[in-house]
Parts: structure tokens; sequence; C-alpha cells
């Protein structure tokens, strides 16, 4: 009864953004390309191809994804299969582009209906609204990142949160090799769950392995299951097999792996995430500024900055050291590594893997190579199923989830967007404060007075930036400037919950101890 | 979750929806030489701007009467104006005289979407937020669910943000006529009503209800005391909002006589195009255009119009209740949608917005209306391209409502009010009308799916071009007598008792 209704009502909405069909995206024409290549082009070619400037980057089970897709928009327009034609824009084919993140959004629906069985529901209540699993279904259902991204501008991405959260649900229920197979289909999807794997990795290792723990949950070695590892091991090996097997035959590895790691672009994606590096690029600005300013340094001797420019390219930083790939990886993975460590000394069952799910994503988002502003979803997303059974998960998603989601708002930048995307920013804001803090009521206020002013603060943000900004003679000679002042705003508030998502893990780790 | 929250999610959601539907195509879109009602309103808002109060009506040499001349009462004149002003401000070449006929860009429809946009949410949405919460009965929630179906009925969203025109103006300020009579308030209902009357002249479609049920009103209080004081109150209040809005054309005789002239043009013939009433489906067996003459045709839609119009209106004079004025509504522009002379396909709105006040209490029949009246006018957002909203919100329309109804679960013979079918059927006993209702419900459901397929896909025999324009607004005529027959016994039939009542609620 539940999952029919929220059904309909996600098809519905899927479908009413169909009508958006007149919003224009690089992503349309990337997909649409990909479509061309694997339709048009043998196996050999397609990591080869570069005819458009959108060359195949995910992994090749996506390849196959969109090789099944083009069979279908055969039927729609068969001039958007040529690999010549660039920026093809028929209405059929943007009618069956939309169509398919609209089909595909249906194993979003599915994953969903599988998490909500998994709520546990402290007080159950008759009323439907009040439900954590309704409030859970409309927040994953109808995330404002999710429809902003896929619908409005366009990508697969509920599709593969689909899976995702299939993924976490089967953990949930303790179906661990039906997990484990889900997210090595997903990492051959698309490599960017990369950023998820330690958690997989070492809770599957802790957890599933290791069959029985001491009573102070420390290791037991002699429990350890070979055949477990064994099982594990077959199925993502043969998952990566059957994905890259057709690759490594033909030689091509070294190829794929360099079209689906491009090392050479910026330390910031031409939006600038709001992540770590935003502001120690700021840091550096700022500082460069006062040096000039105060005479301690001299123009003419800095190197040129130009990670301003909003374009993506090498950047190098003026004052503060330049921060390199592999300086990236090692702050994530210190970032990453409490939490790991946690769940392999004191592992607290699935809700523990999923905390530290939020914190590698969070971690990998703040401290990652070129991460794009979307990726904050990757946290947003399974921090919702922990927001409607904890009241402190509740408070630090209302934080997480209202900044990740404002800083998608430069993504829609044309003025016919701009109503859209107020309006759905707006419905789930109020949806998500109402809901929680109509489900965890009686025991204060959700959010710290502090927590209040810094969101209310974004809508201060939101008037400079849309509306006052362009009015302002700084729109010819600053342009970057709205930008700067999302991220970096937004980079507060995240790094604020990755630091209280800690603080909550850490108080566990300190409570079990002394239990 | 609180109610005040509950609304607000509807209201953006429907906002959302609305804007949605704006960003798709609009009528004429790149069609010279005359475009649509787009390049209709633009031209309007350059008219008023640039020439003085006594040129709008006329035909000179700066005013084509020929190009999209004005055939609105004032106050769309006026409302042209406020826009325009509000035009030369962002960009003076939208409405420059002469050089901006068929002006067309992408900064230019954001502006004319805005436009309407911005009028609903002035007029037409809080109406119908204080109409669901103060006039129709029921727990908070399931007021929540009126507003929302009442606020995605798909027909004035696709007509007004995508068709481009600006009915929610007309139909707002006559929900505010309706809200304010609800509760009491016989000056301020007649007053908004004029005003109303005064932006589209088609509101004469809802004018009859209100005239016998204010009179109605007025004889029960007594034509000797206090009725005879409502009745001046509210003549001095009608006369006097006319006066205002046509004060400009009040100075010379000539003016007021042009704007009736353009305003009612009976040159015109009886019907034009395809359009689901009378005599557009007579015609498909006998051609009565050219049976007829055309004073004969006119004196015939009169005569049944009146005949159409006229219980209604005697039972409403009868017994002035809330209730009966809400059908008789529905019933008076239903009656003259069908009868009456020179009908647009898009006029059915009017009949659509009495029906939607019924949402609440007749849930079934109103959806199916209310989707049949959505149906009939494909045709038109085919020629629009409008093929992908129309689908998508006619079928969110229908899940949602059939769904937060359950108005296929209560549809029982009691709540579908059919005693008055059933004295009717007195011979058949056993007849389970309630089922075949549904029954019916389900196979139009099925056909308008079907019909709208069709169209799309298939190609019309050589010999028949408009084989599916006809077959499309005969289905729906069907429909609409069939609507108009029901809503008529069911206000000729005693109100429910107060055990089907409570169960209800």
């Amino acid at each position: 009864h539940l999952s029919c209704m929220h059904s309909k009502c996600s098809v519905s909405v899927g479908s009413l953004c169909l009508s958006l069909s007149d919003s224009h995206s690089t992503d349309f024409e990337v997909h649409r390309n990909w479509l061309a290549i694997t339709h048009s082009l043998p196996l050999s070619r397609w990591y080869y191809e570069n005819s458009s400037e959108w060359t195949l980057d995910y992994p090749p089970l996506f390849a196959w994804f969109e090789f099944g897709l083009s069979h279908v928009a055969r039927r729609f327009d068969p001039d958007m299969l040529d690999v010549q034609r660039l920026q093809h824009r028929s209405p059929p084919t943007v009618l069956f582009q939309r169509l398919s993140v609209v089909c595909s959004d249906l194993l979003l629906v599915f994953a969903t209906r599988e998490c909500c069985r998994c709520v546990r529901e402290q007080k159950p209540s008759r009323d439907l609204l009040k439900r954590p699993s309704f409030i859970l279904a409309v927040l994953l259902l109808w995330n404002f990142g999710l429809l902003v991204v896929d619908h409005v501008h366009f990508q697969y991405n509920g599709f593969l949160f689909g899976v995702l959260l299939l993924s976490v649900a089967k953990h949930l229920q303790s179906r661990h090799l039906q997990g484990a197979l889900l997210f090595a289909v997903l990492l051959n999807l698309k490599h960017i769950y990369l950023y998820v794997a330690p958690a997989y990795g070492i809770y599957l290792l802790r957890s599933f392995c290791f069959t029985q723990d001491n009573t102070d949950s420390s290791v037991r070695w002699s429990s350890f299951s070979p055949a477990r590892l064994a099982a594990l091991g077959v199925i993502v090996t043969s998952v990566c097999v059957v994905s890259f097997g057709p690759f490594v035959l033909l030689g091509q590895l070294p190829q794929v792996l360099s079209r689906l790691f491009p090392f050479k672009r910026g330390l910031c994606h031409a939006y600038w995430a709001p992540n770590a590096w935003a502001l120690y690029n700021v840091l550096d600005k700022t500082l460069v500024t006062l040096g000039v300013r105060l005479k301690l340094l001299q123009e003419a001797e800095l190197p040129k900055a130009s990670m301003t420019g909003g374009l993506v390219q090498e950047s190098q930083h003026a004052l503060l050291p330049s921060i390199s790939p592999s300086v990236t990886l090692v702050c994530t993975l210190l970032s990453v590594l409490p939490a790991a460590l946690s769940i392999w000394l004191r592992p607290r069952g699935a809700r523990g893997f999923l905390r530290c799910l939020v914190l590698c994503a969070l971690g990998s988002f703040l401290f990652g190579w070129h991460v794009h502003e979307k990726a904050v979803l990757m946290a947003v997303l399974p921090l919702s199923i922990l927001a409607v059974e904890s009241r402190e998960d509740a408070g630090i998603f209302l934080v997480l989830a209202t900044t990740g989601h404002y800083s998608l708002f430069p993504l829609l930048f044309t003025p016919a967007e701009l109503p859209i995307k107020i309006l759905l920013m707006l419905m789930f804001t109020l949806y998500s404060f109402t809901a929680l803090t109509s489900l965890f009521s009686g025991h204060g206020s959700l959010l710290h007075p502090l927590e209040v002013v810094y969101l209310l603060g974004l809508v201060v943000v939101a008037i400079a930036c849309e509306i006052v900004y362009p009015l302002t003679p700084w729109q010819q000679t600053l342009p970057f400037l709205p930008l700067l002042a999302t991220s970096v705003y937004c980079a507060l508030g995240v790094c604020y919950s990755f630091v209280r998502l800690y603080v909550i893990l850490l108080r566990q780790e300190v409570k079990s101890k002394q239990l | 979750m609180e109610t005040w929250s509950l609304v607000s999610i509807c209201v953006l959601l429907c906002v959302t929806v609305r804007w949605g539907v704006s960003l798709n195509s609009y009528s004429g879109a790149g069609k010279p030489p005359m475009f649509g009602d787009y390049e209709a309103q633009r031209h309007w808002q350059e008219v008023t701007y640039n020439l003085p109060v006594q040129e709008w009506y006329f035909n000179t040499t700066d005013n084509d009467l020929n190009y999209w001349g004005l055939d609105y009462p004032p106050l769309t004149a006026y409302h042209s104006l406020l826009c325009a002003h509000i035009a030369k401000l962002i960009n003076p070449e939208w409405v420059e005289l002469h050089k901006s006929r068929g002006y067309e860009s992408s900064a230019h429809k954001l502006f004319m979407r805005a436009t309407v946009l911005v009028a609903d949410l002035l007029i037409y949405i809080p109406a119908a937020v204080l109409y669901c919460f103060y006039l129709s009965d029921g727990s908070s929630k399931k007021k929540v669910c009126t507003l929302l179906c009442f606020l995605l009925y798909p027909g004035l969203i696709l007509i007004d943000y995508g068709h481009f025109q600006y009915n929610g103006v007309s139909l707002g300020l006559a929900l505010w006529g309706v809200l304010a009579l609800g509760l009491g308030w016989d000056a301020l209902g007649s007053m908004a009503f004029s005003l109303a009357l005064n932006y589209k002249q088609m509101e004469l479609y809802h004018a009859l209800p209100f005239f016998c049920y204010l009179l109605g009103k007025s004889v029960k209080q007594g034509l000797m005391g206090r009725g005879l004081f409502l009745l001046v109150k509210i003549a001095v209040t009608v006369v006097v909002t006319f006066a205002l809005c046509w004060l400009p054309f009040l100075s010379d005789p000539s003016q007021a006589l042009q704007v009736v002239r353009r305003i009612f043009p009976v040159a015109r013939g009886l019907f034009e195009d395809k359009v689901a009433n009378t005599w557009c489906s007579l015609n498909v067996l006998i051609k009565i255009r050219s049976v007829l003459s055309a004073d004969s045709q006119l004196y015939l839609s009169f005569a049944c119009t009146l005949l159409a119009v006229l219980p209604s209106s005697i039972r409403l004079l009868t017994k002035p209740t809330f209730w009966q004025f809400k059908l008789a509504l529905v019933n008076s522009s239903l009656a003259f949608f069908l009868f009456s002379y020179q009908v647009h396909e898009k006029s059915i709105l009017l009949a659509s917005l009495p029906v939607c006040l019924l949402l609440n209490d007749l849930p079934l029949m109103a959806i199916w209306f209310l989707q049949a009246s959505t149906f009939s006018m494909m045709p038109l957002f085919l020629k629009d391209g409008l093929l992908v909203p129309y689908v998508v919100t006619s079928l969110a329309f229908l899940l949602l409502s059939t769904y937060l109804f359950s108005a296929l679960e209560h549809s029982s013979e009691d709540e579908l009010r059919l005693g008055g079918y059933r004295k009717l059927f007195f011979c058949l006993p056993s007849l389970d009308l309630a089922c075949i209702v549904r029954w019916k419900f389900y196979i139009s459901i099925v056909a308008m799916a079907a019909l709208t397929f069709t169209t799309v896909a298939m190609a019309p025999p050589p010999r028949l071009p408009d084989f599916f324009p006809v077959l499309v607004s005969v289905f729906a005529f069907l429909h609409f007598l069939g609507t108009l027959i029901y809503f008529n016994i069911v206000q000729f039939s005693s109100p429910p008792s107060r055990k089907s009542q409570k169960k209800n609620n």
C-alpha cells in the first residue's frame, strides 16, 4: 500500500520533469554521444573514439547499459546514434533520453522500498505521514539533488544511487553476499563509488569473514571463514571479469584506465565543489591579496593563480604549497582511517557500516581530487536512513542536506530554471524540516540556534548571488564571485557536518569502551 | 505534520507544475503571419501602451483591428497596460508600436510566463486556498487533498501556462465572488464577480446563478425591509464597479457602443472550428449552418440555452442555499457551453471551475468531468505542441485524485447521489447503478487514452482530414451532455440524509 503510493508519486514526479524538455545541458550531449559510440562502433573502438570532446569515461558496465539503451533509441530516432552528428537534439531524442532516466529511476523506487522495510520504528503511529518509513521514502525519492541533477540536468544518478541504496538495504537485512554483488556491479557502473569502497571492504572483512566476535567485540581470529572470503572474492572478480575482461583481452586496459582516471584535470572542478580544497584556495588567494596589500610580497614574483578562472585546468597555488593528486589521496585516506578503524575494532553491525559509509563518502568529498558538487549526494542519501532513526543524525542531516543542495544551485544558471530550483529547494527543505521535527518532537529542537543562523545565512547568500549580484558592476570584473561565495559558505557547513558525524562516532566508541 | 506546512508544500508543488508547463511551447510559436494567442496578448500590451484610451477599440491607422484587435472588456486592457509598463522597463523593444509585431525571444517568453504566474499567485491561488479551508468540509487532511487536486486541474494549467491566456484572473475573481457569497459577504461577492465580468465577457455564463442566488436570498429575507436593502446594496455595488471599469469609455456613447460591438461579435457564425457542443456535433449529421439563416441560428441557440438554463435557475431562486448555488453554477455554465452562440473550446474552463468546487462532495463525477474537459481540448494542445505536458498532467491528476479521494471506493449509490436515477429506472429495481457508473468511468478513461494515442500516432483517413478532432469533440459532447443531466438531477433531488453525510466525513 505504502510503496504503491510512492511509486505513483515518484513516477508522476519523474515524468512531470519531462515537461522541462526545454533545458539544455552538456550531459545530454555526453550521453547521446555514448549511445552513438556503443551502438555504431565495435568494442575495440569504444575507449579510443574521440570525435567528440565527451569521451567515454565510465567503466565498461555502464557502456553496456548505454548499448542496451541504444537499441531502444533506434526506435525513436536513428539519427542520434550517428557518431559524427554532434549536438543532435531532435524532439524524439530528447523524449527518449528523458524517458530513459524516468524508467531507470524505477530501480531507485525499488531500492527505497527495500530501505523503508529496514527502518526501525520507535513508536509505530497510525498516521501515514508521521511514520519514519514514509518520511524516508519522500526524502529519498524527492531528494532535491537527484531531481535537479537527473531530471533538469541530465544524468543517471537515480539509477546508480538505486543500486547503492539497494546494496545498503541488503546489508541491513544481513544478506551480505547480495550486497557485495550489488556494490561490485555499482563500482563497474561508475567508479566514483570507490569513495565508499573502504567502508565496504573493512565491513565485509570484519563482520562477514569473521563469523563470530569475542564478548568484548574484539576480533576472534579463530572464527575466520575462508569460504566466505572466497565467496566474496569470486563475486567481485567475476563482475570485474565480465566488465573489464574484453578490454584486457584486447590489451586496452591502460587506455581504459587513463580514460577513467583523468588526472590531467585540475584540483577543483569548474564550479568548485564546497570541499576543503575550496577553502584552501580561498585561503591562498586571501593571503596573497593581504600580502600584496601589506607590501610583504611582490606581485610580479607570484605565479599566476589560475583556478579562479572557472576553467578546468592544472592549477598552481600562489603562496601555499601546491596540491598534487597523491597529497589528496593521503588526506582522504587519513580522514577515512578513524572510521574504518572503528568498525574494525568495534563493529556495530550494519548501522555502524552505514555510518562509516557516510563518513567515507564525506571524507572523500572533502579531500578528493577534482570532486564534483554532485558527489555530496553520496553522503546525503545514505544519511537519510540514519536521520529517520536518530535525533542527532536528523540534525546533522538537515544541515548537510540543505547546504549540499544549495551548493548545487550554480549548476542551473539560466533564468528559466531559477524558479524551478528555488521552488524545489523550498519544497524539499520545508518538508525535511517539518517532517523530521514532528518525528522527533518533544525533546527540544533538532538544530542548535547557531546552526539555524547559518542556514538562514544561506538565504542571504542566495539573494545576494541570484538577485543582487547581476545588478552590480562586479559582474564584469569578478565573474567568479558568486561561485566562490557559494562554495566557501557551503564548505563551512559540509566540514561542520563531517566533524559532527565523527564526534558522534567517537562518542559511541568511548561509551562502548566504558561499558 | 502541521497543516500550514502541508498547504505550503501543496502550493509550492502546484506552482512548480505550472512553471514546468510554462517552459514548453505556446500558441502560434514561430508561425507567422498571425501567430497565436501569445502574440495577441503581446500586441494588446503594445496597443494599450502606445495609443490613447479612445483608440484602443477603434480601427485606426495605428490600430489594425484585423490583427488581434482587442475583444475583451476594459479590465483586460488595463491589465495589459500594467504589463506593458513593466515590459518597457525591461526591454522597450517588446512593446514598440508596429516594430514589435511577431517579436519572439526566450527572454520575452520568460517575461510573459512570469506575468501569468504573478497574476495567478495574486488572485487564483489565494482564492482556492481560502475556499478549500473555509468552505469545504472534512478533516484538515481532506482539505489539503482537495486543495491539491483543485490546483492541479490540468485544463487550466495547460491553457494558461501552455497555450497562453489569463483565465486565472477571470476565474480567480469569479472564485473570490463565490467565496464571498459563501461566507455571507454579498456586496463584496458581487463586486468581485463584476470585476470578473469586466475582465472576460464569458463570465456571463456564471451570471445567471449569481443573480438568481442573490435575488432568491433577498426575497427570502423579505422584500420589504432587509431583503430590499440587500438588493439595493448589491445593485449599487455592481453599478459602481461597472462605472469605475468603464470610466474612460463613458464620456462618449459611441465609445461604449464600439466596445460592446467588439466584445460581442454577433457577425461570426454559430460555431467556429471543432468544439464539443451541440451545434458542432449536430453538424456531423445535419449541416445546420447551411440549413438555417444566420438570424434563425441566433434565435435557435438563444431559445435552447434559455430552456436548458431555466430549470436550474428557477430551482435556485426558490431554494437559495450555497449547495444549490454551486450546482447551479455548473448547470448554467454547461448549458451555455452546450447551446450558446460562438462558443470556443476553451470556454469549458468556465464549467470546470464550479465542478472543482464539488470535488469534495462528488469526487468520482467531478474527476471524470475534469478529465473529460481536459481531453476535449486535446486537439488544441496538439496544435500547440503541448502533447507531453498534456499526458503528464492528466495522468498525474487522474492518479492523484482517484487515490486521495478514494473515489472508486466511495462510490456507492448514496454517495454518487443516484437517487434521482433510481426513481427514473423504477422499472428495473435490480440494476446496480453504482457499478454501471464505475464501469462507464473505466471505459471512458480507456477510450480517452486510446483516442489520444490514435490522434497522435495514426494519420486520418484521406477523405476526412478532421476525423480525429471531430471524434474527440463528439465524444466529449456526450460526456458533457451526460454531466448536465446528472447535475440537474442532483440539484433537484433532496439533500443527502444525515447518515450518509456522517459516513462521508
